[in-house]
């Protein structure tokens, strides 16, 4: 057995992970962080947008060494039909300021890099190590984990919980349900390279500005679900996601639609002459907002993708999850440092932290327009575009500045975003 | 007993691609492992310690960064790892490597004890010359014992050891005396999975990093680009060597379509088999 007492055991290396282990160690904790992969990434496959604002929050000085691919300046939305597209362009021009608010990430690296930020600030961190249960006493308190490697369990006051959109871990503990087919969407990647000026060139963009196209329509098939093409450095990564339960339903799969995607006439020129790098799966938690699991609990918190915490936003998520895995951390060392012990009643305060940030994961208030009339379209949605692209691209981590506060409040919005992708494409199959 | 084992942190050839137009090895962004041969010698020095006890030292040369595969050697139970690590290593030939490897050999010697077996993985994946190891050997002047498979029997008091070599004609036995160098073949054992006290230990412990300074290197002029008289002339890709694939098209009996087919191609091999049916 092992002798030594953690104050907190963070469970995983992803966004969530690395924020909450980051904080608690800056902190002066003794933490210990476990990842089952090779290192911190290794199992990441997600390209993403980082929100420069909630970074800055954990690692001031991130822009100065962290791999950051592009700076986004675009952001593109196309409506599919089979052989072309309705393009709508964001362009933010405060991304074109000293110090841009917004980049393009490749996990796989991003996260190495905040991992060796995390070991710098004094958590222990071992990775090809998977935590196989957590250890509970006879109340069914958390009090540390097992891992695959021998001598039993390890001891810390709370375990924080950031292992992914699986959930293995708490759902064997019965801290909450197993994901079902329609909380979770597969999404579908593969990474192209190409020269930079090349990529600079089909995109026409300058250099390190980055652009990020989103897509609805036929290439889904009916089902739920996006494409997306993100332009890196030097390579195009794109992909398409779908509900899980939409393929069962439709029998559809996931590389047949990727495929169709790729010979879409719109992304043929972009991807054209390129070399696959490699492909990838991912699962992505789209749960609505009556089944998100408990926060906390006796002895245990759950952040990020775990939490599911990211359905405000489709992917928003990343930066979703660097919020509560620092806020956690925060709950959980004021409640050390007043001396309170790890209950669930001491933890009820990563909650509320949570729900005074820039937003509240139990909030009910659904938009109408979720289920909505064709007539929507063209009435209501003109207006809409604009205000829920607004949205989709100023959601920030200040929560504390004021002119976040108003984009919080209607946070919520975004969802309508969604559904408008979603009437984009269910309104043209109407006319056939 | 102290034994010795030497790692070298390579590229993974798996993800290593040639460049299109320079022909060059493009190791940008290649992830790095450690020799896999040299995970073979790692665990048999663990499985002697297992026995015997004592210590092991793992020694690499290479950038900074192959602290990595150092930290990880920990992980799987090593007691210590020292990295030579100098800007003047940087471009060395086989020939400069052993010279540097045995004179930190010989300060781990007197630093920590002086070692009873040296291990080596019997190449690696990125150089494949199988050299380095006998380099080392000689230059120590000790023994040395290549493409071992297994070690049967080590005798500490009257300091021998017995292994099984393969060589091209069969498994040969050989003894000799310690201290002696022993440099592994693939898929003799299979690497441990660490504790979890070592995990921690490796997670937290410092790596010795050693200048050819430190490390006792007198003269400069035989380490790294300087003391390699290994020129690289040519780097090319070799052209592919398998032919197009053929589609063999056939509605009715495929089986035979594509018998036909390979017979067409290679008209030897039907004779052959003909042949063969013949005289069973």
């Amino acid at each position: 057995m092992i002798e030594e007492r953690f104050d907190a055991i963070v469970v995983g290396a992803g966004m969530a992970g690395n924020a909450a282990a980051l904080t608690m160690a800056k902190r002066g904790m003794k933490v210990l962080q476990l990842e089952r992969g090779e290192c911190s990434g290794s199992k990441n496959v997600q390209g993403a947008i980082l929100d420069a604002d909630i970074v800055e929050q954990l690692i001031p000085d991130f822009r100065k060494d962290a791999p950051l691919e592009r700076r986004l300046v675009e952001q593109r939305f196309w409506i599919m039909d089979s052989r072309s597209h309705i393009g709508l362009r964001y362009r933010f021009n405060d991304c074109n300021d000293e110090r841009p608010n917004r980049y393009i990430v490749i996990r796989a690296q991003f996260d190495k890099w905040f991992s060796r930020k995390v070991r710098e600030a004094g958590a222990t961190v071992l990775c090809q190590t998977a935590v196989t249960k957590l250890a509970q006493n006879r109340r069914g308190r958390v009090i540390g984990v097992r891992t695959d490697r021998q001598e039993g369990i390890i001891h810390a006051d709370v375990v924080v919980i950031a292992e992914g959109v699986n959930g293995l871990l708490g759902t064997c503990a019965g801290l909450r349900e197993r994901p079902t087919p329609d909380q979770v969407a597969l999404e579908i990647k593969e990474m192209h390279l190409l020269p930079r000026e090349t990529i600079e060139a089909r995109f026409k963009l300058k250099r390190d500005e980055g652009v990020v196209i989103e897509a609805a329509g036929t290439i889904s098939r009916g089902m739920t679900g996006m494409g997306f093409i993100y332009a890196n450095r030097e390579c195009i990564s794109l992909g398409i996601g779908c509900l899980v339960s939409d393929l069962q339903r439709t029998g559809e799969t996931p590389y047949g639609l990727l495929d169709r995607f790729k010979r879409h006439p719109s992304v043929v020129p972009l991807i054209k002459g390129s070399e696959l790098k490699e492909y990838s799966a991912h699962l992505i938690p789209k749960c609505d907002y009556n089944t998100i699991p408990e926060l906390y609990g006796k002895g245990w918190v759950v952040v990020g993708d775990a939490a599911e915490l990211n359905n405000t936003s489709y992917r928003g998520r990343l930066n979703v999850a660097m919020i509560s895995g620092r806020i956690a951390a925060e709950a959980i060392f004021s409640v050390k440092s007043r001396g309170g012990r790890s209950t669930s009643k001491s933890f009820s305060l990563y909650k509320k932290m949570m729900s005074e940030s820039c937003e509240d994961p139990k909030k009910k208030d659904m938009p109408a327009l979720m289920h909505t009339q064709p007539d929507n379209f063209l009435l209501t949605y003109p207006q809409l575009v604009s205000k829920a692209i607004l949205n989709f691209a100023r959601i920030g981590g200040r929560p504390e500045a004021e002119e976040e506060k108003s984009d919080a409040k209607s946070f919520g919005d975004v969802w309508s975003w969604t559904g408008l992708f979603g009437d984009g494409f269910r309104f043209p199959r109407a006319w056939r | 007993m102290h034994n010795v084992v030497c790692v070298k942190q390579v590229p993974d050839s798996a993800q290593i691609r040639v460049h299109p137009v320079t022909n060059t090895i493009m190791r940008q962004g290649v992830p790095t492992i450690i020799n896999p041969y040299d995970l073979f010698a790692l665990e048999a020095a663990l499985e002697l310690r297992d026995k015997f006890g004592g210590e092991i030292t793992v020694l690499t040369m290479g950038p900074p960064s192959a602290e990595d595969s150092l930290r990880k050697t920990l992980t799987f139970g090593a007691d210590r790892a020292v990295l030579l690590t100098d800007r003047c290593f940087a471009g060395a030939d086989t020939l400069a490597t052993t010279y540097a490897l045995a004179t930190a050999i010989r300060k781990i010697g007197k630093e920590y004890g002086p070692p009873d077996l040296i291990f080596t993985g019997k190449q690696t994946i990125d150089g494949d010359t199988a050299q380095v190891g006998p380099g080392v050997a000689k230059r120590l002047g000790v023994l040395q014992l290549t493409y071992v498979a297994k070690i049967r029997a080590l005798d500490l008091t009257a300091r021998t050891i017995e292994t099984e070599r393969r060589s091209e004609g069969g498994v040969q036995v050989l003894r000799t005396r310690l201290p002696c160098l022993v440099t592994m073949l693939e898929a003799t054992n299979q690497i441990r999975r660490g504790a979890m006290a070592d995990a921690l230990r490796a997670a937290r412990a410092p790596i010795g990093k050693w200048s050819a300074q430190d490390a006792g290197v007198e003269d400069i002029s035989k380490c790294g680009l300087k003391g390699s008289p290994t020129v690289v002339k040519r780097v090319f890709a070799p052209s592919a060597r398998a032919e197009k694939a053929v589609l063999v098209e056939a509605a009715e009996q495929p089986a035979q379509a594509l018998i036909d087919a390979i017979f067409k191609h290679q008209p030897k091999l039907e004779t052959d088999l003909a042949a063969l049916a013949r005289e069973a």
